[in-house]
């Protein structure tokens, strides 16, 4: 029986059959290995999912720092994504942030009774009156579908009336089977109301925008700190330090990187199609892989000036952490991983590790879907289901007047040889033979996946943490990284590197067994037998 | 840091900024993980458990376990029946607990789901019990969450069979493991038997031994909660937080209560200990004494450090009338007082307080948020910000001097340990608001006045 027969043996046989098709374990022998995701969790499951808001508010438009982002719904869901996502941000000059606020319509009784608009609308005034913002996104929880609050009728009338833009986001809790769903309707609402709207062309040689980069803990700012330094200008970030005020001329850059594929692939595919712009796929997580993403995008451009900047600014910041890297690689040389985190981090994160030695021995989604783990060409097969119908899949046209191709179809045939343009191959690939593959991991499967593996430390969220700790394996949370970071590019390297090593070394280790469980403590005399 | 906040006041009624509470299911929730061999379950979309076992897990740094009823759409069109009759199987199967704890959430309140038909109709295993309560999240705050769920415990599970057990009840409010360690050290010291109900000490504080533990040792036990009904009195601890379960008490138990402010600072203790005296008829011991006595000795001494500071408190009702006597105690000002929990007996708690003490022009209110409480500041400052975690925008804002205490406390280690109640618990409090008062002094000092005595 291998590790994941046994993983599931526990199981009785209706929980059985649905996750027995969620985990595997990679075989290099079998093409295309196939995995079951983005399906319903089984009622009852300790599941680390979270649900469609905490996908659109907490992940990709609460990070929008001059949006005042107001949660149409009671209190709860609002107060809980405040401040707790550390997406960082900085107010642009003369700008505002709405980062460090929370706003709710904080609805009682008798607005789920006689219906909410008339307190979201009086609401609305208020936030006009009191902050002026240039932008409002309602962000809606669950019992706003439920009692018929139509808060995209209200973003037009708040649109009309203030003359600003407000853009409304029906992201009901219930809504999909995860965060996942909640992705997906923020990126619709980004490409429908703000992507577009703007006109303020970028003036630098090559410009990008970095999609799906969060900023969490400052890694945000670490990969664009090098992107600037080769001479790159950065129109706009989905949605980490982002703003209404840039996002509305993303159309205008030359390529869209991708570094979150789950959460953000929608906005990229569709300004593919409108604006003409490709998209790279892009890792900044570890050393090796933040250098193959640099040589990645000077390919694209084909500027021999640009290429050779590229390469001396790699060389460069390689150098100045080379020192570092060596003593914590001596340190962490040959341990192993798991890693269990939302929908594109277990795949960046394998890459960092192995830079520093370590091998990933169990990798798990919260909520990726197959292509995330098998690859893009998988999505023709994908087939739909009644949670992803009721997500809507917009449909979108080459724009008229602003469509442009950047490359010819030749020019872009043959670069797809080279790098992952317009694509994405996955994470099974990266992995190793063995190697344990969990979607929709759960409590049960993670306590199994650690005693059957024993990896040297384990990284996940703070719901997990205390739990695998407990157990007596170091824990990192790798969605907050335990309030460090930044984690990305070069420095974050070492920064993580670091942080690893003291999560493995830390000498409270030494200390869970007390002495007097492994020393006898009782002393005495033997005063035998007289008789 | 919240650059955003005016000083000048538009009224608002609809849009809440910066709140002071948060919604019923993690209060639900919070009480269930005080019963042993208890799984909270939330009957409602999967992000609801999620948010709370995160939250309670970033404010006690331990694990929070729960499961949920991961509603879809079609659940929510169709009623959640079918998923919570499969979570149920499902958690009896996997995780084996005693007793299953339903709490609602506004999802499932919305489309209106009735869990007693819905537990009527499941198979529960042999010797295993399902409770529920119902917990709105648009009705109160999880202050209301916690006390609900205590009162589905009662309902579903306490009896009454005439025979005293010789126990008094301790509804210990919304505090921490370190604070309900204290109340019932304190009972123990004064020989009186309780049930304490719920009980999160060594579950929430649980220790570290190399081996996870699902249902750590702690938690007031199933036949404790049976036993309710028979215990000879009950000493309800916060007026806000216990009051409802211990009427619940009273009603259907006959019960007889004594409801207490938490017992935060030297008053509110002594009446805690004067009344676990009256029951059990015993002196209180020296080693109480001894310990107030050290308290008011530490009054004494570092008086001049607090003497007429002003402070604002905030944070959930019980907690911050505790913390408002204590402050009064210290002879300091409490400015502004407020909590998010729309009960408007704190109004009158607080007020009652400051007539008490004599002190004029200090503000209570119930139902505030902290972006309310920051332009309060900003039109007239306070020499300290006494409350939980979000406070420390604010003190950084203004740059005030800031004590955490309360609930959530989501950015410092070891406050879930130790206890605010009880003479200590105030010794502790004290430490904390002169360290800070005394730091600040001696960061901005002259250095011709740094005082190396003090």
């Amino acid at each position: 029986m291998n590790e994941r027969e046994r993983m599931l043996e526990k199981y009785a046989a209706r929980v059985y059959k649905n996750r027995k098709d969620h985990v595997i374990q990679v075989d290099p022998a079998v093409e295309n290995q196939s995995i079951t995701a983005n399906t319903r969790t089984v009622p009852g499951i300790i599941t680390n999912r979270g649900c469609c808001y905490a996908g659109c508010k907490g992940v990709v438009v609460g990070p929008l720092k001059d949006c005042l982002v107001i949660t149409h719904g009671p209190i709860g869901c609002g107060y809980y994504s405040w401040g707790t996502r550390r997406n960082k941000a900085v107010a642009n000059e003369g700008g505002q942030n709405y980062v460090p606020y929370c706003m709710s319509t904080d609805m009682q009784e008798s607005d789920i009774v006689f219906g909410g608009e008339k307190k979201l609308e009086k609401a609305i005034a208020e936030a006009m009156d009191i902050f002026n913002p240039s932008c409002i996104m309602i962000c809606s929880t669950c019992p706003i579908g439920l009692i018929g609050d139509d808060v995209q009728a209200v973003a037009r009338r708040t649109e009309e009336k203030y003359c600003i833009k407000c853009v409304g986001f029906s992201c009901e809790g219930y809504k999909g089977v995860s965060q996942s769903a909640g992705h997906h309707i923020a990126n619709n609402g980004l490409m429908k109301y703000i992507i577009g709207t703007g006109d303020k062309r970028p003036t630098a040689k090559h410009s990008i925008n970095l999609l799906g980069e969060y900023n969490i803990g400052g890694d945000g700012w670490e990969q664009e700190r090098v992107l600037k330094r080769i001479g790159y200008e950065v129109v706009t970030v989905f949605t980490g330090n982002g703003s209404y005020e840039t996002m509305k001329n993303a159309h205008l850059a030359d390529l869209n990187l991708v570094m979150c594929h789950r959460s953000i692939n929608y906005v990229a595919e569709m300004m593919k199609t409108k604006y003409g712009i490709d998209w790279l796929k892009v890792n900044f997580i570890g050393f090796g892989a933040s250098a193959q993403s640099l040589r990645d995008i000077a390919k694209y451009f084909n500027d021999p000036e640009l290429t050779a900047r590229t390469e001396e600014v790699i060389s460069d910041e390689l150098a100045q952490i080379f020192e570092e890297v060596e003593f914590y690689k001596s340190k962490l040389k040959g341990k192993t991983a798991g890693i269990f985190v939302g929908g594109s981090r277990t795949h960046h994160y394998q890459e960092l590790l192995r830079d520093l030695g370590m091998e990933t021995v169990i990798a798990g989604y919260e909520f990726a879907h197959r292509d995330d783990y098998e690859g893009r060409e998988v999505i023709p097969s994908i087939k739909e289901d009644a949670d992803s119908k009721n997500i809507e899949t917009l449909t979108v046209q080459p724009d008229p007047e602003l469509f442009q191709e950047r490359l010819g179809e030749q020019e872009r045939e043959a670069l797809r040889k080279e790098i992952p343009l317009d694509s994405y191959d996955g994470m099974i690939r990266v992995m190793q033979g063995g190697s344990m593959v969990i979607d929709d991991y759960n409590h049960v499967e993670t306590e199994m996946a650690i005693k059957l593996i024993k990896p040297d430390i384990f990284f996940s969220g703070i719901k997990d943490k205390y739990i695998i700790q407990k157990g007596g394996t170091p824990s990192r949370q790798i969605h907050s990284y335990d309030y460090a970071g930044p984690y990305a590019g070069f420095r974050g390297a070492v920064n993580f590197a670091r942080d690893v090593t003291m999560a493995i070394y830390t000498s409270a280790w030494a200390y869970v067994t007390p002495p007097w469980k492994s020393t006898p403590v009782l002393e005495g005399v033997y005063t035998g037998g007289a008789s | 840091m919240l650059d955003l906040t005016p000083k000048e006041i538009h009224p608002r009624t609809a849009l809440r900024v910066n709140p002071c509470k948060t919604c019923q299911p993690v209060g639900a929730l919070y009480a269930a993980l005080g019963v042993h061999k208890c799984m909270p379950h939330s009957h409602g979309s999967q992000g609801c458990v999620s948010y709370h076992r995160t939250f309670l897990s970033r404010h006690f740094k331990e694990p929070a376990m729960a499961s949920t009823s991961s509603f879809t759409e079609g659940a929510s069109v169709f009623g959640g029946g079918s998923n919570v009759k499969t979570a149920v199987r499902n958690v009896f199967d996997i995780y084996d607990p005693d007793i299953i704890a339903i709490h609602t959430t506004c999802l499932s309140e919305t489309i209106g789901d009735d869990l007693n038909a819905y537990i009527g109709d499941m198979d529960i295993p042999e010797g295993k019990l399902v409770v529920h309560t119902n917990t709105p999240s648009y009705v109160g705050s999880h202050i209301n969450g916690f006390f609900n769920m205590m009162m589905g415990f009662i309902n579903y599970l306490t009896k009454k069979t005439g025979v005293s057990n010789g126990k008094t009840a301790i509804f210990p409010g919304f505090v921490n493991p370190g604070d309900m360690r204290e109340m019932k050290r304190t009972a123990s010291l004064l020989g009186v038997p309780i049930t304490m109900f719920p009980d999160t000490s060594g579950v929430m504080d649980a220790p570290m031994t190399g081996k996870f533990e699902m249902y750590p040792n702690g938690g007031t036990t199933l036949p404790e909660i049976q036993g309710l009904g028979d215990c000879d009195s009950l000493l309800a601890m916060g007026h806000i937080t216990s009051v409802e379960p211990a009427e619940l008490l009273k009603k259907k138990f006959k019960v007889p209560f004594k409801l207490l402010p938490l017992p935060i600072g030297v008053e509110a203790t002594d009446q805690f200990v004067m009344e676990l005296s009256k029951i059990s008829k015993q002196e209180v011991p020296y080693e109480l004494e001894e310990q107030r006595g050290q308290l008011i000795d530490i009054m004494l001494d570092s008086q001049a450090y607090t003497y007429q500071k002003s402070v604002a408190i905030f944070g959930d009702p019980d907690t911050v009338v505790g913390l408002t006597a204590l402050c009064l105690e210290l002879g300091m000002i409490p400015k502004y007082v407020i909590t998010g929990t729309p009960k408007e007996e704190f109004t009158r708690l607080v007020e009652a307080l400051f007539a008490k003490h004599g002190v004029e022009g200090c503000v209570a209110k119930a139902n505030a948020d902290l972006f309310e409480l920051h332009q309060w500041i900003k039109n007239d400052p306070v020499d300290l910000l006494l409350g939980t975690s979000y406070g420390k925008q604010i003190a950084k804002a203004e740059e005030i001097p800031f004590v955490r205490a309360g609930f959530p406390i989501l950015d410092r280690y070891v406050h879930s340990y130790l206890p605010m109640v009880g003479y200590i618990g105030a010794i502790r409090m004290i430490e904390h608001i002169t360290n800070v008062l005394m730091d600040t002094d001696d960061r901005l000092c002259a250095d011709e006045d740094l005082e190396v005595v003090l």
